[in-house]
C-alpha cells in the first residue's frame, strides 16, 4: 500500500466507516467458517444432544468413502469440461469478432447477454431442451440414432449439465478474449503479414501466444466458477443423479448436511473446499502480480 | 497493412451468425414453449414457432402462479427478487464505498488487518460453508426475512477493491483543496468522492444487481414462507412437481420472466456492463 496519498486525521471515523463491512464479515463469514472447522472434528448424533471429539476421523471417513472420491472425479470432469468447451467456443467467436469491422458491436451485444441468466434458469431450460420425451434436442439426437435419456444414463446427465454451464459461461470468456485481442499491437500482426504469414499462421504464432495472459487468467476463473458456482445448475435439474453421477463437491456438501444430516462430515467437506478455494485464489493472485509486471 | 481478403471476412460473419443462433436457441425455445397450450408440448417434435396461448399463459402466471407448485404468483416472486436484488446491491455498494474510503484516506492501527479481513470474504463463497452459515442465521432469528436473505450477502471484497483502486487514482490536489476549504472528511466523501465515482458505481450496480437477482441456494434455504419466495429459486419447485407431469408451458414462461430483467439491463446498458465486468475482475 502506498503512503504518499493525502490523508485525513481522525481517531474513530475510519472504524465507523469500516464497521458495517467488518461486522458482516465477522458474523456471516468468519464465525460460520470457524464453526465448520470445529465441527469437522466432532461426531454429532442426529438430534444434536451429544457430540464426541473424534479427531480427524471425519476426514479419514471421507476419503474412504467411494462416493466422495467419485464426487471429486465428477467435479474435475465437470470443471475441465466447462472450462474447455466455453473457452474454446468463446475464442472462436472472439477471433471472428476481432476480424470484422462492420457490425462488431451488434454481434457483441447478441453474444454476451447469457451472462445475466441465472445458472438455475440455464439449467432448467437445457433440461427442457434435452428432456427424453419432449425435448427438441433429444428428438434430433434420436433421429441421428442416439438414445438420449439423462434420467437413467449418468454420463448423459453429466454432459447435459456441462453444456448448460458452458452455454452460460461463453459470454464472459468472449468479453475477456475480445479485450485481450484488442491489446495486441497491430504492428506485430502487420509485420507478420508482410513476411507472408497467412491468417491462420498469424493466429498460431503471434495472436495465441500473446493472448496467453488472458487465457491463463480465464482458465483459473473458469475452474473456480465451475467448481463453486454451479450448485444451482445441478440442484435445479438432476439433483445429483442419476445414481450420484452428477453429484459435484458443492452439491455433496449440501446433500450431506441438509438431506443426510451428517453435520461432521458436511463440515469436513466444507473445510476441504475452503482449502481448495484458498489455493485457487492464491494461484490467481500470483498471476495477477505477474500481469502487472507485463 | 494487413490485407482484408473477402473470404476470411465472410467466414468470420458466418461463424458469428452461427454463434448468435446457437446462443439464442435455448431461450428462443423457452419463449416459444411459453406460448403454447400444454397439449402441444406433450408429443415430440414440439413446435418451434409461437402458438396463440401466450397472453393467457402469462396472465395466469402473473396472477395465480402454478397450482401444482403451491400457487405462488410469479408477480409476487418477481417483486421479492427485485427487493432482494436492490437490497443486496445497495448494501454492497454502501459498505464497500465507506470501507474503501476508510482504507485509502485514513491511517489507523488496525488498517492492515481490516484490509485482510475483507480480503478473506473472497475466499469463502457461501456454497462451501452453507450449513454453519444457515445455522448462524437461524440462531439470530433471521429466517424468513429480508434481513436474513440479504445481510449475509452484502460483504464484498470485489467492490471494496474496485473503489480502493479508483480512489487511489484521484489527484491529491483535490483532497488538499477541499481541506483548505475546511471541508471535513465526510463532506469530502459526499461532495467530491461520490460524484467522481458515479460511473464506477453505475457499472458495478449492474454486475451486483445481476448477482443479487440470480441468487439461488441462499433464498432456497432461508425462505420456507411462500411470501418470501424469489423467482429464480421458485422455478425449481415448479420443475420438480413430483408425481404430476411438469407443466412445461408455464415453467418456460416463468423462466422467461425470470431472466428478462437482468438480460434487459445488460442489453440496454452494454457499455457500463462491460466496464463493470472487466474492472471488477482486476
Amino acid at each position: 500500500m502506498q503512503s504518499s496519498h493525502v490523508i485525513f486525521a481522525n481517531r474513530w471515523l475510519p472504524y465507523a466507516l469500516l464497521a458495517p463491512q467488518l461486522l458482516v464479515t465477522a458474523v456471516f463469514f468468519l464465525w460460520p467458517s470457524y464453526q465448520a472447522f470445529e465441527q469437522s472434528f466432532y461426531l454429532e448424533d442426529a438430534f444434536g444432544f451429544t457430540r464426541d471429539f473424534i479427531g480427524i476421523d471425519n476426514y479419514l471417513e471421507l476419503f474412504r468413502d467411494e462416493g466422495y472420491v467419485r464426487s471429486f472425479r465428477t467435479s474435475l470432469i465437470f470443471s475441465f469440461g466447462v472450462t474447455f468447451i466455453s473457452m474454446s467456443t468463446a475464442l472462436v467467436f472472439a477471433v471472428s469478432a476481432d476480424h470484422i469491422i462492420r457490425g462488431a458491436e451488434a454481434y457483441r451485444a447478441l453474444l454476451v447477454w447469457p451472462y445475466a441468466v441465472a445458472p438455475a434458469l440455464a439449467g432448467v431450460i437445457w433440461y427442457f431442451l434435452m428432456n427424453p420425451s419432449i425435448g427438441i434436442i433429444a428428438y434430433w439426437l434420436g433421429a441421428l440414432g442416439v438414445d438420449w435419456n439423462h434420467y437413467v444414463n449418468g454420463d448423459q446427465a453429466l454432459l447435459m449439465v456441462i453444456i448448460a454451464a458452458s452455454w452460460k459461461q461463453i459470454s464472459y470468456n468472449f468479453l475477456f478474449f475480445i479485450a485481450g485481442l484488442q491489446s495486441i499491437p497491430r504492428s506485430l500482426i502487420e509485420a507478420a503479414a508482410i513476411d507472408g504469414a497467412g491468417p491462420f499462421r498469424r493466429f498460431l504464432t503471434i495472436t495465441f501466444p500473446l493472448l496467453s495472459p488472458t487465457t491463463f487468467f480465464l482458465i483459473v476463473i473458469n475452474l473456480v466458477y465451475s467448481f463453486f458456482d454451479t450448485f444451482a445448475i445441478i440442484h435445479a435439474t438432476t439433483e445429483g443423479g442419476p445414481a450420484d453421477s452428477t453429484s459435484v463437491l458443492v452439491f455433496r456438501v449440501f446433500n450431506t448436511g441438509f438431506i443426510g444430516q451428517d453435520y461432521g462430515s458436511s463440515a469436513a467437506q466444507s473445510v476441504i473446499l475452503m482449502v481448495l478455494v484458498i489455493l485457487m485464489t492464491a494461484i490467481q493472485f500470483r498471476y495477477v502480480e505477474r500481469r502487472v509486471v507485463y | 497493412m494487413v490485407t482484408r481478403r473477402l473470404t476470411p471476412t465472410i467466414l468470420a460473419h458466418l461463424v458469428l451468425i452461427m454463434g448468435v443462433v446457437l446462443i439464442a436457441f435455448p431461450v428462443w425455445m423457452a419463449l416459444v414453449a411459453s406460448t403454447h397450450p400444454p397439449e402441444e408440448l406433450s408429443i415430440n417434435p414440439i413446435p418451434m414457432w409461437f402458438g396463440s396461448m401466450g397472453p393467457d399463459n402469462y396472465r395466469q402466471l402473473l396472477k395465480g402462479g402454478i397450482p401444482e407448485a403451491g400457487g405462488v404468483s410469479v408477480g409476487l416472486m418477481m417483486t421479492n427478487s427485485l427487493i432482494m436484488a436492490l437490497l443486496i446491491t445497495i448494501g454492497k455498494l454502501g459498505v464497500s464505498l465507506t470501507a474503501a474510503f476508510a482504507i485509502v484516506y485514513f491511517r489507523f492501527p488496525l488498517r492492515f488487518i481490516s484490509f485482510w479481513l475483507i480480503f478473506i470474504t473472497l475466499m469463502l463463497p457461501v456454497e462451501v460453508r452453507i450449513l454453519p452459515t444457515f445455522d448462524v442465521v437461524a440462531r439470530l432469528g433471521m429466517l424468513n426475512s429480508y434481513t436474513g436473505l440479504c445481510l449475509p450477502l452484502i460483504a464484498s471484497a470485489t467492490a471494496t477493491f474496485l473503489f480502493r483502486q479508483f480512489f487511489m487514482t484521484i489527484p491529491a490536489e483535490l483532497v488538499e483543496a477541499s481541506k483548505m476549504d475546511r471541508a471535513g472528511p465526510l463532506r469530502f466523501f459526499r461532495d467530491i468522492l461520490l460524484p467522481l465515482s458515479r460511473t464506477n458505481i453505475a457499472a458495478l450496480f449492474i454486475i451486483l444487481f445481476i448477482y443479487g437477482w440470480n441468487q439461488y441456494l441462499w433464498p432456497l434455504l432461508i425462505t420456507t414462507d411462500e411470501a418470501f419466495y424469489t423467482i429464480v429459486m421458485g422455478i425449481q419447485r415448479m420443475a420438480n412437481t413430483g408425481e404430476s407431469l411438469p407443466l412445461w408451458h408455464l415453467i418456460m414462461g416463468t423462466a422467461v420472466l425470470a431472466l428478462l430483467p437482468p438480460v434487459l439491463i445488460v442489453l440496454s446498458m452494454q457499455r457500463l456492463f462491460v466496464k463493470g465486468l472487466i474492472e471488477s475482475e482486476k
